[in-house]
């Protein structure tokens, strides 16, 4: 789950690192007032789940709380990769003497939290990974020890000469850490860190993002999630304990495990068509999944038919075939519905589904073909 | 021959009287695995029955459950909070072999249970995977019986059902298996796919080998690569994930392209660089696989 920038710099000052404070509007009016507060001149950013804010023109430079209030005004509302903007952040000008980049993440390859941190600061990562390699440093943290103060200096010291900022540098490390730690973060970044004109370092943006199997046990980070910033659909789904991504094209998916369900994505796509949703409705599926699933594609007024794939194990064919006779008796489903079930009690789900004037195929490519043809018809 | 597990296996279940535990024990005994024990904190001294009068003893740690029983791997199935530390739990008791099916451990815990395990010098299996099963010998996880032959050849998968869904139609073709393995669809796992491959190498009857990946982290990449450096068994290969949109968790919480890495396309071409034949549908898998076999 990802925390918006305001909520991750909460997280951050709380851990004692050095973040300027900033307030958060919702309406131009308000930003002029915070910008007022601040002097006059601040920083106008969009708060919204994306990178890339800077060159969408979501990231604004106010000499005054007029200009606080024009730039508030043309973010707010303003699409960025596809979410709108309902939100900004005010923060005071800093003078600038440099940037760096400082991460961690949760690192597959090394199976541990692994640091990178980076002298080109303020720019994608990704873009200097690809650029240029040599100018990362990494560091792998063993979670047993967490990061040793000698290890935090090392790193700082590859980003700052100065052994003032060097040493500065190592606390917010240290800190940073803690942060990522004590969250259940799978990824925490400053990117800028700063050093100031005056010598100080400062942590001037918050990236942090929540292992999601870590929220069962931190409510307080659940609350922060913005419901807003999602598609209802998806909302809908996690609310249901089904897995969901919605996609842009005609074909609704219901199928049972994530590798399935990308797997008959990439099949629909093969035979030319294409998929308007992941949807994976999980092992044990009981009826009630099965009819929450039919709401949520047949909500998408893109999907010309709907196809199940059903491998049977542990989810029962039987359950899955009650649970959209059930569906279709509570609302009007106009979108035909293609089903192919084999495994767990398929005999049982083949006769519930005759009883109802439904058929089924037992081969997933015959199945994808077909509703292949029929959304295009 | 198999890998990881046949007849020889014991196994001892974690959380053998939860709902998952004690149904997938039934069905491991029915398939003929041998279920030594059970473990269950706070639930010991009980007796399970199974299925052809098979009585299975629970006690309350792993470790008078390995000392009474004699078993040499362990099933996990207790829920996301406890399973890092049954993991851990585990690795202490003296099994060698640990398969973990519980889905959504956190990741942070898996780190810590990652480095514990490897001091232990312990294979573990997972998490959030179906487990592992050697046709006509034993079944270690949730993989049903039904859908497997004996054969020769090795199947290695990050995901669960597209696995049987591979494995049904091998199974259909007349193509069996010497071992089916679900390494797991989580970021951090114990077993990986150099792992397998390096198993079946060594498995004296294993003669092709079927790898079903996903998007998401590298480890298909470095899998081609030592395939196509030592590996002396030709290699099927299989990804899924082609139109999934950067950026989202794909139901597997390590099923995701960061940026741009991690892609489908960046897998299969790694496979195809290695000499490695991809399949661009689950159906060609049959196809290449007796091709393979040839």
């Amino acid at each position: 789950m990802n925390l918006h920038e305001f909520q991750a710099r909460e997280l951050f000052r709380d851990a004692g690192m050095p973040v300027p404070q900033g307030r958060v509007a919702t309406t131009p009016e308000e930003a002029a007032a915070i910008a007022a507060d601040m002097g006059g001149a601040a920083v106008v950013k969009a708060q919204v789940h994306s990178g890339g804010r800077g060159k969408a023109g979501g990231v604004k430079l106010a000499g005054t709380p007029e200009e606080a209030e024009t730039h508030a005004r043309a973010i707010l509302g303003m699409t960025i990769r596809g979410l709108t903007v309902h939100k900004v952040l005010l923060v005071p000008v800093e003078n600038i003497a440099s940037e760096r980049y400082v991460g961690i993440l949760v690192d597959r390859a090394v199976q541990a939290p692994l640091f990178m941190v980076s002298r080109e600061g303020g720019v994608d990562i990704e873009e200097v990974a690809a650029t240029n390699p040599a100018a990362i440093t990494r560091l792998r943290v063993d979670p047993r020890f967490g990061l040793l103060p000698h290890q935090a200096y090392r790193l700082a010291s590859a980003l700052f000469d100065a052994p003032s900022l060097a040493r500065q540098c190592a606390t917010v490390l240290s800190q940073l850490y803690q942060v990522f730690m004590k969250n259940g973060a799978s990824l925490c970044e400053v990117n800028p860190l700063i050093a100031t004109e005056a010598g100080e370092v400062k942590a001037i943006d918050a990236k942090v993002t929540i292992d999601s199997n870590e929220l069962f046990r931190r409510p307080a980070l659940e609350a922060l999630r913005d419901l807003g910033a999602e598609p209802a659909a998806e909302t809908h789904a996690r609310a249901a304990g089904l897995s969901f991504v919605k996609l842009d094209g005609n074909v609704g998916c219901c199928v049972n495990g994530a590798g399935l369900a990308m797997a008959t994505m990439d099949l629909v796509k093969y035979y030319g068509g294409d998929p308007a949703n992941f949807l994976d409705i999980g092992g044990s599926s009981s009826p009630d999944k099965v009819v929450a699933a039919l709401e949520i594609i047949t909500a998408d007024p893109n999907v010309q038919v709907i196809l199940f794939n059903i491998f049977g194990g542990i989810t029962r064919c039987d359950d899955v075939a009650r649970g959209i006779v059930e569906a279709t008796k509570r609302a009007d489903i106009r979108a035909p519905i293609l089903i192919r079930l084999t495994g767990t009690n398929e005999a049982e789900a083949r006769d519930i589904l005759a009883a109802e004037g439904f058929s089924a195929f037992t081969s997933m490519d015959d199945v994808v073909r077909a509703a292949v043809e029929r959304a295009a018809a | 021959m198999s890998i990881f597990v046949d007849e020889s296996t014991r196994v001892v279940v974690q959380g053998i009287t939860g709902r998952d535990g004690s149904f997938h024990t039934a069905r491991m005994i029915e398939y003929g695995t041998r279920v030594v024990a059970g473990v269950t904190p706070g639930k010991g001294g009980r007796v399970i029955k199974g299925p052809g009068g098979a009585r299975v003893p629970v006690f309350d740690t792993m470790n008078e459950a390995v000392a009474e029983s004699g078993a040499n791997a362990s099933a996990i199935y207790v829920p996301p909070p406890f399973a890092a530390s049954a993991i851990m739990e585990a690795a202490e008791s003296g099994v060698e072999f640990i398969v973990c099916i519980t889905e959504g451990v956190p990741v942070l815990d898996m780190t810590r249970a990652y480095a514990f395990v490897a001091d232990h010098g312990v294979r573990l299996l997972g998490p959030n995977c179906p487990g592992v099963i050697s046709p006509g010998k034993a079944t270690v996880g949730i993989i049903s019986g039904d859908i497997v032959t004996p054969g020769p050849v090795g199947v290695v998968s990050r995901s669960g059902t597209l696995t049987y869904e591979a494995v049904g139609q091998l199974t259909g073709a007349g193509i069996g298996q010497t071992t089916c393995v679900g390494i797991g669809g989580d970021p951090i796992i114990g077993t990986n796919f150099i792992d397998c491959l390096r198993a079946f190498a060594e498995d004296g009857e294993t003669r092709a080998v079927v790898m079903i990946g996903e998007i998401g982290g590298t480890d298909e990449q470095e899998a081609a690569e030592y395939a196509g450096r030592s590996l002396d068994l030709p290699v099927v290969g299989f990804i899924a994930g082609q139109t999934a949109p950067p950026g989202r968790r794909m139901g597997h919480a390590g099923a995701i392209i960061s940026g741009s890495s991690g892609t489908a396309e960046e897998k299969i071409r790694a496979f195809r660089e290695n000499g490695i034949g991809v399949a661009r549908r689950p159906v060609d898998i049959v196809h290449l696989t007796r091709e393979a076999l040839r």
